[in-house]
């Protein structure tokens, strides 16, 4: 009996402290993203039709995750465990109200003050979109009810059963990307002349039919079910096959089908996807020079674009006619030797230098050199060599015998691309492996001890940050000829600093990682200056990229696709704790007890 | 020739004499202890051997040639090697990385190997390879089979300190430093790695400096013992003479009160 009254929470019994602070964080982060803009913006996309739009989308899955979070039980071991019941929904309600009464009071505020001085988003815009063209009760009402029954929902994927959830999950995230990559699934059909596909699925104006929608919902639901574990079967039997002949095999397999894939997939891609998939290439040869860096040596460098601006005027100087001072109009293959001369150069020069400072000194000095090449490329002192702010144009296709590499046709830029990162990852993997790379990991983890074992760390230094360079530079020549032309303000600071980003959240030092962070973060939210594949996102790239750095560093240090040594780095404890698990000391002793 | 000189060491640290007109001297395999109060400079003498603090003052000639001004990685290269009181393996790397590495002196390939894995680049990883895991195998079992694969930092504390002394082994050296390689081990652990040190000098053709508290692996190891104290030797010579030294007794246990006044 006992143990039925106490399992069970009474209805009202709730945190309140909790469900009022996480109420509260709901409430400012619905607000702070109307003011940011992000809903007025991204209104315009329309995600289902006559339905939903990406900007309320925006708005909407904020009381979901927080009725998430506010339900979300401690377990505590070896006590009792309140049952998750309807108390918890009501947590989860509540949450979503407070996130409600938020919006409910934004909207009362642009209704009788006005504060668009500092406040750009405070505007009748914003107004119009929370209060759905009406007035301000309905739109209070409706947001009311939304707020609490996503807050529900929310609550109560806890305490779904594992299946229903995935199914949900399944829906839900299929939905969304099918929504969001309309463009790419768009062009993906046409290539494959499979328009008829994409014509049901998507409204004329843009977004996917309410018909269509429901269907697919229905099938994606179902499709845990059908598949239900066959793949992570597949996965685990993968995993279990460890001898080495058999992974050997299966790699060779997986890598094939890879090559296959990237070499056929473009020839059905459209224009624009093409030229996504080309610039995603251009920051992964950029992401897996730094990941040599800063992945494997632990160099934190962040003035990483000095050597990608150093690629692209040197190809701009050695093959474009209009060079100001030094015109030999070469070859782009004989220019792409230059190249390299010139990136180990500087790699030697800006390493040089700062190669005795460690940590943070390095960083900062780094940063300096990086913004120092960018000025250098502008300034008036340079300018009849270089010429300063024009920057160099014209600079001419790539002359491939039969094929011909041009920014217009962005499907050769890709294939050209695709074989400079071929090799990266080819010298990445291997230098992994070797003698240098083992001094790289050494310096990393304790550099004086990594000198006193016998390493000369100046040399393994300099020798990391020539390679990153090499690796850059070469990004730098591709782009020069995809663009036609070089300026200074390409090479700003900020595509160090993105770049850094995509290292850090595909997971330093794996070039899988590497991979899936340039695919995700390039490809999707757009690099510096390139649009990614959702364009609408262009003015709020860098608070996305903020918010997800922050998010990652919090939640997921090692980043999406970790090597299995930087998980165990981040995760020591848990990793010794397992260890203890395995009985790994009382073997040790029994092991010196026989031997005496 | 001795293997080791040191002429008239000195080293400061702001006015503190951590160590003072130090003369000394090793003979090809020889086993040395250098025992002495906490404090006393025992590390720092470590430390300046191997580089990684330049003396004041003094000399010091390792087989024929001064390592002064040298870097801590061509010190290591003429021939000495050393362990870290405080256990400092590359936590993260796998133990047979960790020995691996450490012979990054006595091999020679670089970038153009590797990427083109040429037959030189593969005989020598080879030989690293083999080298590394003839090495743990001094050990007995414990660092080698499935532990060849884990992160050092899972292994347990004797083991960590057996496998810092496998990997300055792994550096080919001529002059092994270990510097309290028996802390914090127990009884049998420390039996154990007092007649493994022997066998170090014996098998391996090392000559071999250990600083060392534990009175009984001090008598058990060393041919000859120094004892510093305030950074000055103060008495030189077998275990059973500086054991009864009354300088050596005093700079231990302190001097009498009586005495004092």
């Amino acid at each position: 009996m006992m143990t039925d009254t106490s399992a069970s929470k009474k209805l009202f019994e709730q945190n309140w402290k909790r469900i009022s602070f996480w109420g509260s964080i709901c409430a400012l982060s619905q607000v702070f993203i109307c003011l940011v803009g992000l809903p007025s913006e991204l209104n315009r996309r329309i995600l289902i039709e006559s339905t939903l739009s990406l900007g309320y989308l925006f708005i909407l899955w904020i009381p979901l995750v927080f009725g998430y979070i506010v339900s979300k039980m401690v377990e505590l071991e070896g006590v009792e465990n309140p049952k998750p019941g309807a108390a918890d929904l009501l947590s989860g309600a509540l949450t979503g109200l407070f996130g409600s009464l938020g919006l409910v009071l934004l909207m009362l505020g642009i209704d009788n003050l006005d504060m668009r001085d500092p406040l750009i988003n405070w505007n009748p815009k914003l107004f119009r979109l929370l209060t759905f063209e009406n007035s301000i009760g309905f739109g209070s009402l409706v947001w009311i009810a939304v707020g609490v029954g996503l807050g529900t929902v929310g609550a109560s994927l806890h305490q779904m059963s594992s299946q229903i959830r995935k199914m949900v999950a399944y829906a839900t995230f299929g939905l969304f990307s099918f929504a969001v990559l309309e463009d790419v699934i768009d062009d993906l059909s046409e290539g494959f002349r499979l328009e008829w596909l994409s014509d049901m699925i998507y409204a004329k104006k843009g977004g996917m039919t309410v018909t269509s929608m429901i269907v697919l919902a229905v099938v994606l639901a179902l499709l845990p079910l059908i598949t239900r574990g066959k793949f992570k079967k597949t996965v685990d039997r993968y995993r279990s096959d460890a001898t080495p002949e058999n992974q050997r095999r299966n790699s060779v397999v997986l890598f094939s089908i890879i090559a296959v894939l990237v070499i056929v997939l473009p020839w059905f891609l459209g224009g624009i996807i093409n030229e996504l998939l080309a610039n995603v290439g251009l920051f992964l040869l950029l992401a897996l020079g730094l990941n040599i860096v800063v992945g494997l040596a632990g160099l934190l460098d962040l003035g990483y674009v000095a050597f990608f601006a150093v690629g692209g005027y040197t190809t701009a100087v050695f093959t474009s006619p209009n060079s100001p001072w030094f015109s030999p109009e070469t070859h782009f293959g004989i220019s792409l030797l230059v190249v390299v001369v010139m990136a180990t150069l500087a790699g030697l020069l800006i390493g040089a230098p700062v190669i005795r400072m460690r940590g943070d000194y390095l960083a900062i000095v780094t940063l300096g050199f990086g913004e120092i090449i960018r000025l250098l490329f502008l300034s008036d002192w340079l300018k009849p060599y270089l010429g300063g702010s024009q920057g160099i144009t014209n600079i001419p296709a790539i002359d491939l015998g039969p094929w011909e590499v041009r920014g217009a046709d962005p499907r050769s830029v890709f294939y050209m691309v695709l074989a400079f990162c071929v090799l990266a990852i080819y010298v990445s993997w291997r230098l992994q492996g070797s003698r240098l790379g083992r001094a790289w990991m050494a310096i990393r983890e304790d550099e004086s001890v990594a000198e006193v074992m016998g390493i000369n760390t100046v040399n393994s230094k300099l020798m990391a940050f020539v390679v990153g360079a090499v690796l850059a530079s070469f990004s730098g020549a591709v782009l020069a000829a995809k663009v036609g032309s070089v300026f200074p303000k390409s090479f700003e600071i900020l595509v160090s600093i993105i770049i850094l980003v995509v290292v850090i959240v595909g997971g330093m030092g794996s070039i899988t990682g590497v991979m899936v962070g340039s695919l995700v973060l390039i490809g999707i939210l757009g690099g510096p200056r390139q649009p990614g594949l959702l364009q609408e996102f262009q003015n709020f790239k860098l608070l996305i990229y903020g918010a997800l750095l922050v998010f990652m560093m919090l939640k997921r240090p090692e980043g999406l696709v970790p090597t299995a040594r930087r998980t165990r780095e981040l995760h020591q404890e848990e990793y010794l704790q397992d260890a203890w698990l395995g009985d790994d000391e009382n073997e040790e002793r029994e092991e010196v007890g026989e031997q005496l | 020739m001795s293997l080791l000189e040191i002429h008239n060491l000195q080293v400061t640290f702001g006015g503190l004499d951590a160590l003072s007109s130090l003369d000394f001297s090793i003979e090809e395999g020889e086993i040395v202890s250098v025992i002495g109060p906490n404090g006393a400079g025992k590390t720092t003498f470590f430390n300046t051997i191997s580089g990684m603090i330049p003396p004041t003052s003094g000399e010091i000639i390792f087989n024929g040639e001064s390592v002064l001004g040298l870097d801590p990685n061509q010190i290591t290269e003429m021939g000495i090697a050393r362990t870290f009181q405080n256990v400092r393996l590359f936590p993260n790397m796998t133990v047979l990385e960790n020995v691996m590495v450490s012979q990054h002196c006595r091999t020679s390939q670089l970038v153009v190997g590797a990427l083109f894995q040429t037959k030189a680049f593969k005989q020598e990883e080879r030989e690293i390879r083999e080298r590394s895991e003839e090495i743990l195998s001094f050990f007995g079992t414990r660092l080698i089979g499935y532990r060849l694969d884990q992160p050092a930092f899972a292994l347990s504390y004797a083991n960590r300190r057996r496998l810092e002394i496998a990997r300055a082994m792994a550096t080919q050296p001529r002059l092994l430093l270990l510097d309290e390689p028996v802390a914090g081990m127990n009884p049998i652990e420390t039996a154990e790695l007092t007649g493994l040190i022997s066998r170090l000098r014996d098998e391996w053709g090392f000559t071999i400096v250990v600083i060392e508290h534990d009175m009984k692996v001090v008598r058990d190891v060393s041919d000859r013992v120094v004892v510093l104290d305030h950074g000055v030797p103060i008495a030189q010579g077998a275990y059973d003479e500086v054991s009864t030294n009354p300088d050596v007794i005093e700079a231990y246990l302190g001097r009498p009160v009586e005495a004092k006044s």
